[in-house]
This record gives structure tokens, sequence and C-alpha cells, in this order.
């Protein structure tokens, strides 16, 4: 069994559509913006209707575990703070960061994504520590390292690369846009 | 209002009738492009039954007021949903018994003509799909090609023709859609064939159709001679009946050709193709009746709904039929194809007997177009 990291359960197990995104639809009203859920349901075709539906409402589909007759579906609360403004000074694009990893330079990435959003897709050997995990995880890494710090759009690794940034960790780079826009080398449950 | 329940059958006649029919299809959008309900005098709005949940307000005026609204979804429940609501706001709707899922499975016999001392042909359109089979009855006898797995409906045909189903031909063995020749053959104690160049990794018995085969239906004499013509296929057979009509199976449609790239090997079949098409087929009366095992679009079908069309029509009309140039036939044929049939290479393991999936994840493989053909 595949384990992914959700914040709240919905059992759409056994309905049949529209059911599942019905229900859905109202779970995600509790949740609060980038909070992960988890759908488990049986109706085969709930899997391209979610993704679609996702994509009509701004939330964000992540994937889709099939096991057995189940399907578990992980969706992403809209934060409606993608087109926040990034104020962290130092920069990388993607193609940047792509050229360090095929420069095999010696540089650390850390993913500040949720956890279930790294589980589907990430960057070979970035380390997972979601934002909501960084200041009690900070002793993970070396302040004199080279840090990239990326996410899905930019905005919560701006706000990681502040916090790294003012607890005197020297070399800290928000890559941007992210993993919404990353066309390199990748691996994960989607892979 | 209350909501009316559309059975298939009312809306497939509709569709090969040419008449009109508003439809709001309500599944996802990719769902929607990759297949759907078509017909000369229909209508469609696609809006996800998703973005319908907290109502239909937005849609209402792009709805016709004075014409019944049918609603169509993959099953049947968003469609009871949606046209409920709809209902409440006074409008006359229906929605389809079973959703495109019933859609795909739907067959509508035809009566092609008649064949010698009393003899019968019939043609099943399977209009959600494009699969066409076809049914010889003479004198208490009945043989069946390229048959669907909705078995149960040749079987009811049959029997209320007082006919024994004999034969069951497989034209080759099929990529986009699972043959039910193979479990008729075994309810009925009919004979199975299948071509055997195709019928290389087939793991059950079967007899072997070879070219210059007869067999014969009925006490009086109706005639059929298998003729190999691979292409699409490296099996391909095709049947000419009562010299009258010629069963191409997936080598030559209406308006269109087979595609050769279905069993992975374009390249090596498209002399195969070039040579059924542009020689063997032109030996034939021009004067025989074409029935293909598919329709592409609905433009194919005759005003009665029925697909057949002379060969010496084709040989005028049909743009695959009229390349000169090799390379360009090569190239039309290989270069450019449409997308592959959904599942095809499960449709043909199942087709094998290699793949035994139950009746569920049949109906899935088969969801979407049959895709068979290069135009």
């Amino acid at each position: 069994m595949t384990y992914v990291e959700s914040n709240v359960k919905l059992d759409a197990k056994g309905l049949a559509c529209p059911m599942p995104i019905v229900r859905t639809k109202k779970a995600i009203k509790d949740l609060e913006a980038g909070q992960v859920l988890e759908i488990e349901a049986t109706d085969r075709g709930s899997k391209a209707d979610m993704k679609a539906w996702a994509e009509s409402t701004g939330h964000h589909y992540l994937g889709t575990i099939e096991e057995g007759e189940v399907l578990k579906h992980y969706l992403r609360k809209s934060s409606g703070q993608e087109m926040a403004e990034k104020t962290y000074p130092v920069v990388a694009s993607n193609e940047q960061l792509e050229e360090k990893l095929e420069d095999r330079s010696p540089i650390i990435i850390v993913d500040v994504r949720e956890a279930a959003e790294y589980a589907f897709k990430h960057i070979p050997n970035a380390l997972s520590i979601p934002l909501g995990e960084l200041d009690k995880r900070l002793n993970e890494l070396n302040k004199e390292d080279e840090i990239y710090v990326i996410c899905r759009t930019g905005t919560r690794s701006d706000m990681a690369a502040h916090k790294l940034a003012s607890n005197g960790y020297k070399s800290v780079v928000n890559v941007l846009p992210g993993m919404s826009g990353w066309n390199g080398q990748t691996e994960g449950l989607n892979d | 209002m209350t909501v009316r329940e559309m059975p298939v059958h009312e809306a497939a006649m509709k569709a090969m009738m040419k008449e009109s029919l508003f439809i709001l299809d309500v599944r996802n959008s990719s769902d929607f492009e990759d297949w759907k309900i078509e017909g000369k005098g229909i209508q469609h709005l696609n809006i996800p039954y998703f973005d319908l949940i907290d109502g239909v307000e937005d849609i209402l005026n792009l709805l016709p007021k004075d014409q019944e609204v049918l609603v169509v979804c993959a099953k049947e429940g968003s469609s009871v949903m949606v046209a409920e609501m709809l209902a409440e706001e006074g409008r006359n709707v229906a929605y389809l018994k079973g959703g495109m899922k019933a859609w795909s499975e739907h067959l509508v016999p035809l009566k092609i003509g008649n064949l010698a001392d009393g003899g019968e042909l019939y043609q099943f359109v399977r209009v959600g799909k494009g699969c066409l089979s076809y049914m010889v009855v003479s004198n208490g006898e009945a043989a069946l090609f390229d048959a669907t797995r909705m078995t149960e409906i040749y079987l009811e045909f049959a029997q209320s023709l007082g006919a024994q189903i004999k034969h069951v031909f497989d034209t080759h063995l099929h990529a986009d859609h699972i043959s039910g020749g193979r479990m008729i053959a075994k309810q009925t104690g009919a004979l199975y064939w299948l071509p055997s160049k195709d019928a290389g990794e087939v793991v059950f018995k079967y007899e072997a159709l070879e070219d210059g085969i007869e067999v014969v239906i009925g006490s009086s004499t109706i005639r059929i001679e298998a003729l190999y013509s691979p292409g699409h296929t490296i099996g391909s057979t095709s049947f000419v009946i009562d010299d009258q009509y010629l069963l191409t199976g997936d080598s030559l449609f209406i308006d269109s050709i087979g595609r050769p790239d279905l069993a992975g090997l374009a390249e090596d079949w498209v002399g195969d193709l070039r040579e059924t098409l542009y020689s063997r087929y032109t030996r034939l009366a021009d004067d025989l009746i074409v029935l293909p095992a598919h329709f592409m679009i609905m433009d194919e079908l005759n005003a009665d709904g029925t697909v057949a069309r002379r060969l010496g029509e084709l040989y005028r009309d049909n743009h695959g039929l009229n390349i000169a140039n090799e390379a360009e036939f090569r190239a039309m044929v290989t270069k450019n194809l449409p997308p592959q049939p959904n599942s095809y290479q499960e449709i043909r393991q199942t087709n094998m007997g290699t793949l035994t999936p139950d009746a569920e994840r049949q109906r899935e493989m088969e969801i979407g177009p049959n895709r068979c053909a290069v135009r």
C-alpha cells in the first residue's frame, strides 16, 4: 500500500456519479486553503471528472492511486495566493536550476510543498520539508549549503526563503515559477 | 414538468434517421470531445455536471425553449440530476436511459436484402461505436459475421426468425471492439472461424479461415466464399455472399479505407493493403454491394439507416481507392494516422483469449469511437 499524507479523508466508495463530486465539493469547503483532501471512490469515471472539476474550480489535482477497486484521489484546496507578490530578492529560474543539476553542483533542493504534492511528483533527491514544518526541521539543513527552495508556483518557497535567510542560512535561492512549470527530471507516483 | 426517460433505441433512431434533437451533454469536456452522440439533425451543448451542482439558471438561455432537451452523461446518474433541475425550471426535458454506456452497446438490426431461395441478410448497426455486424439466414440456419459482445441480441434475433446459428465468422482479429463470436459459438454449438494468420497468439480452439473456403447455409444453397484480403491485419478475410454482397471487414469502408497499424506493423502490411484494394477487389464484379464492418461518420449511412454501397461506386467516390501513386498511398496510411482506438492492445488480447476482463471492464475498454480507418 502506498501512503500519501492528507489533512482530511472523504469516503465516497460505492457512490455513483454525480455523488463523488457532490460530496467532494461539500467537503473541500471546510478545508483550509492549501490543505490536502483524500477522496476514496469506486466509480471509475471519478478520476477524469475529479481532474476536470479541479481545473474548472482552481483547486489543484495532485493525482490518483489505484488500490484494487478503490481509487484514491488527492486534491489540494486552492490557496488563492498564487498571484501573491514574491519579495525574496535572490531568485533562479527553473532552467537555471536545471543547469545546476546537470553540472552536478553541490546544491540542496528543499521542496516546501505538502507531502502529498511531493509524493506524486518531485525533482529527484529534493528534500521534502512542507512549509508548515520548516520551523521545527531547520536543523536538517546546513547554514553553509547552497539551498534552492521550490514549491508549485513560487509563493510558499518565497516565504520559506525569507525564513531561512533570517535564520542565518547564507546562500538561499527561490526557484521561479517552480514545479508548475518544471520540465526537467522528476520522480514520484505519477511517473 | 416531469422528466422523461428516453430509451437508447429512440435516440438511435433519431440519429440514424437524421431527425432533429438537442443534446445537453454533461460529461467532462475531454470525454465529450473524444466521443459523443452524432447525427445530421443533432445539436450539442457540453456543460459538465459538476458546473451545474449549484443550479442551472446560468445555462437556461442556452437551451431551446420550444424543443425537448435530452440530457446525456456517462452512465445516467448525473443526467437525471441535471434533468430534474431543468424540469423544475419548467423545461421540457428527458435523460438518456443508461447514458453513453448504453449508447455504446445498442444495436439496431436492419434488413439489407433477400438472398437466393428465401434467404435474408441483416445488418446490425452499433450506432454509438460505428461497428457493423451481419447475419445471413436461410431455411432455419444462420451465419454471423463480426458479432459484438452483446451476444443476447443475435441469439434472440435468430430465435425470432426460427434460425439456428451454425457458423460464426470474424473477418479479422479486432482491435477496436471485443468480439462476441467465440461466446456465441460456445452457446449455440456453432463453429467459430478466425483467419489463422491473425490467430498466432490465440489460446482457444477455432476453425482456420483460409482463402477459398466455402460454407453453405440452409438446405438450399447460399454460398459464402472467403477471400483473403490482408492489409488491415495480415489475416484479414472478406466474404462474397450469394454472389451479391461483399463483406469487406476493416479493409474497405464507404468513405475511407482500413489502417494497417493496429497490430503494430504498418510498414510491413501497407503493401498487402495496396494489393487488396488496388488488385484483389478490382477483379470482383462492380455490382457487388459492399458491406463493411464499420462506419466512421453518420454521412456514410443511407436514408434507411443501412451502410451499404456498390463496389463500382466506391471505386468512383472513395478517395482511398483513387491514389494512383504508390508512395503517396503508403504515406497516407502510415503517416499522420488518427489516434489508435482506446485500449486497443487490451482489446486484441481479450480477443485472443490471453486477457479475460470482467463485463464492467470490457465495457470501459470499448468506450469511445472506433478509429479503424484512414481517410
